[in-house]
């Protein structure tokens, strides 16, 4: 179950044209080079790797100094604290620049990833598994497998874009994921938080 | 509100663009020369199919008096689709209609209605305090907000001209864009090589030099724009001066290449003070920097003194006036505008460095005064000036008035009001579509509902 939603989930932002895979798709057309496309996408999943799994060791740590309930309570606040101000904000994501190397490339991933929230959405998660007694290495194992999902997402998405589909396809398929993503942030602090109280 | 899909407007490439519906409406910017009524924006019928097509359906009066409307633009565009800072959900509805003479800038809805509805004045004091400029111009829209060049400085001082950024959502003005000014202090058009964080900036003058009309010593004198400025996009960083030589006064629109792998363009220059010529350059990429190369030259006409305007008299001739080019979405066609010999030239551009002339039209002129064909016994004062071609490249709107003090000295029996339509195929105008009542303003930018070859930059080839 726990599995499924961290798969899940990363697949979820693989398919996100705002997180990575259509970037890459456009460093590959700009020089009509597929290769260019490919080594970009491991440098966007490290970007999205480190936003996840600073969250997995912030949990970890905190975990380590406080108690369970305290730890889920305090997630659970954040993230219906974050997915509100997510809901409320439509301000975008600012960066003006294109030509960027592999490793700014990474950094503007974890940038976006970060302002996304994507990392978040795992608290429960990486709350559950401080019970469990092994939150730094489940936690950053459980950010590695989500990372795993959301690169074969993005992998399979880019190329299939860049090789059949065209970009006419964003025209209709780019769908404003962004306030149910937000939605789904409150949703996961509430669940949270009630499993905490209850 | 940000919608579902991304706008229907917005389009990932200039092919996409290009097979888009084409235009039912045209917004146009008209001023009074005289400052006693508003300015407006007018609304044209561009549909064949209405039956009200090719006249005025919709006007909307700006608030106060004395604007001097020029250019324009949208609030959003197809680069809310490149993907360093997607925003595909943002809506193409907001005209962005900067007041030259005025300085205000005002913000217009033109969702779910003909005539656009006035949503919001930027003071010029806001333009003023917070980018430090005054008389704005060009506006684009950028990936992360709205960028708007201005000719002007403030507290009096005639400059330096630059570029603001606005807020694309409050449209609040945010920043001065400028890091690293460098050498560069005169101002008017600027657009970007996107997806190579390049920005160019042309030259026209400072207030005083252009808002009582052209300063013949100054002119003479080569005082007037003449060189081209390469910027870093992201960082708003001075990178390369390109002068053209001070013969060459005056480099005004800047057309880059809408195809976001190339990195060329052409910019019209109005004049050469050596022998009255206009010409057209390309700006291209040379190794690390850029160069320009003169591709297109116009010789001005010889002209009866008697015949010519008092400011032209001692030249005995006309000259062409580039005054505006434009090139079509496919990057294939330019379209140069000669303002003072009165006609619209058509090149092909498949190869930038070597334009080949491909069509001719003559319309009203200096010396000419050509007819429309749909009216063939009235003579027409002005010539082709502003000159918007359709997303398709099929259709192109021209409008007369340059500037209302420069019309008065090139026109000045009065330059009258009028807009043509084109069609590109024929290259012959459209006798259905032919404006001249503007309730007494002066037309100046077009700018086609959804988009056209001027409002657009694309991240993916």
């Amino acid at each position: 179950m726990t599995v499924a939603a961290i798969l899940l989930l990363g697949a979820f932002h693989g398919l996100n044209p705002a997180m990575g895979w259509l970037f890459a798709v456009a460093r590959g057309l700009q020089e009509r080079s597929r290769g260019r496309l490919l080594a970009s996408l491991p440098a966007i999943a490290a970007g999205h790797l480190a936003s996840v799994a600073l969250v997995a060791v912030v949990v970890a740590v905190t975990g380590s100094l406080v108690t369970g309930r305290a730890l889920a309570i305090g997630g659970g606040v954040l993230l219906v604290g974050f997915g509100l101000w997510r809901l409320m904000s439509d301000r975008h994501f600012r960066w003006a620049g294109m030509r960027l190397m592999l490793p700014q490339l990474a950094g503007w991933s974890f940038l976006m990833s970060s302002a996304h929230g994507a990392g978040l959405m795992l608290l429960p998660v990486f709350s559950g598994m401080h019970e469990h007694g092994h939150a730094m290495s489940g936690g950053l194992a459980a950010a590695g497998l989500h990372t795993l999902a959301m690169f074969a997402a993005a992998a399979v998405t880019a190329v299939l874009v860049y090789e059949l589909a065209g970009l006419t396809i964003l025209r209709r398929a780019w769908f404003n994921v962004d306030r149910m993503w937000a939605a789904a942030l409150v949703a996961a602090g509430v669940i949270t938080l009630a499993q905490a109280v209850l | 509100m940000a919608l579902w899909t991304p706008d229907p407007t917005f389009y990932p490439s200039p092919r996409d663009a290009a097979a888009g519906p084409p235009e039912k409406l045209a917004y146009v910017a008209a001023f009074d020369r005289k400052a006693e009524r508003p300015d407006a924006i007018a609304v044209l019928d561009t549909d064949p199919a209405s039956a009200t097509y090719g006249e005025l359906v919709g006007w909307t009066d700006l608030p106060n008096t004395g604007d001097e409307l020029h250019h324009f633009g949208w609030n959003a565009c197809s680069s809310a689709l490149c993907p360093s800072a997607p925003h595909p959900h943002t809506e193409r509805r907001y005209l962005v209609v900067p007041g030259l003479r005025s300085s205000r800038i005002h913000i217009f809805d033109t969702k779910d209605r003909i005539s656009p509805e006035l949503v919001k004045v930027i003071e010029a004091d806001e333009l003023a305090v917070k980018a430090g400029y005054s008389r704005p111009h060009t506006v684009h829209c950028g990936p992360d907000g709205l960028y708007v060049s201005a000719l002007g400085g403030v507290n009096g001082e005639e400059g330096p001209g630059g570029i603001a950024v606005l807020d694309h959502r409050t449209f609040e003005v945010r920043r001065r864009w400028e890091s690293e000014r460098g050498p560069q202090y005169l101002a008017y058009d600027f657009w970007w090589h996107l997806n190579h964080d390049v920005l160019i900036t042309s030259e026209w003058g400072t207030p005083s030099m252009i808002e009582d009309g052209l300063v013949g010593e100054l002119l003479l004198g080569r005082k007037y724009g003449h060189r081209l400025h390469v910027w870093d996009l992201p960082k708003g960083r001075h990178l390369q001066e390109i002068d053209l030589g001070d013969q060459y006064q005056m480099p005004l629109e800047l057309r880059p290449a809408h195809d976001p792998t190339r990195q060329y363009g052409f910019v019209g220059v109005v004049t050469s003070v050596e022998d009255l010529s206009a010409s057209v350059w390309l700006w291209f990429r040379e190794g690390e920097q850029f160069a320009v190369r003169k591709v297109i030259t116009i010789p001005a006409e010889p002209a009866d003194a008697a015949d010519l305007p008092p400011l032209l008299q001692p030249f005995g001739a006309v000259p062409p006036l580039v005054t505006d080019i434009d090139l079509s979405v496919d990057d294939q066609r330019l379209y140069v505008s000669c303002w003072g010999t009165g006609e619209l030239k058509q090149y092909d551009v498949a190869d930038p460095f070597n334009p080949v002339e491909i069509g001719s039209l003559r319309i009203g002129g200096i010396t000419g005064r050509t007819p429309h064909p749909a009216r063939p016994g009235q003579e027409l004062r002005g010539g082709p000036q502003m000159v918007e071609v359709s997303r398709d490249g099929k259709r192109v709107y021209l409008t007369n008035s340059l500037y209302g003090a420069w019309d008065d000295q090139f026109y000045p029996e009065g330059v009258g009001s009028w807009l043509a339509k084109v069609d590109t195929d024929a290259f012959a105008f459209d006798e259905r579509l032919f404006v001249t009542d503007f309730r007494g303003l002066r037309p100046h930018q077009v700018k086609l509902q959804g988009g056209d070859a001027s409002s657009d930059s694309y991240c993916f080839p």
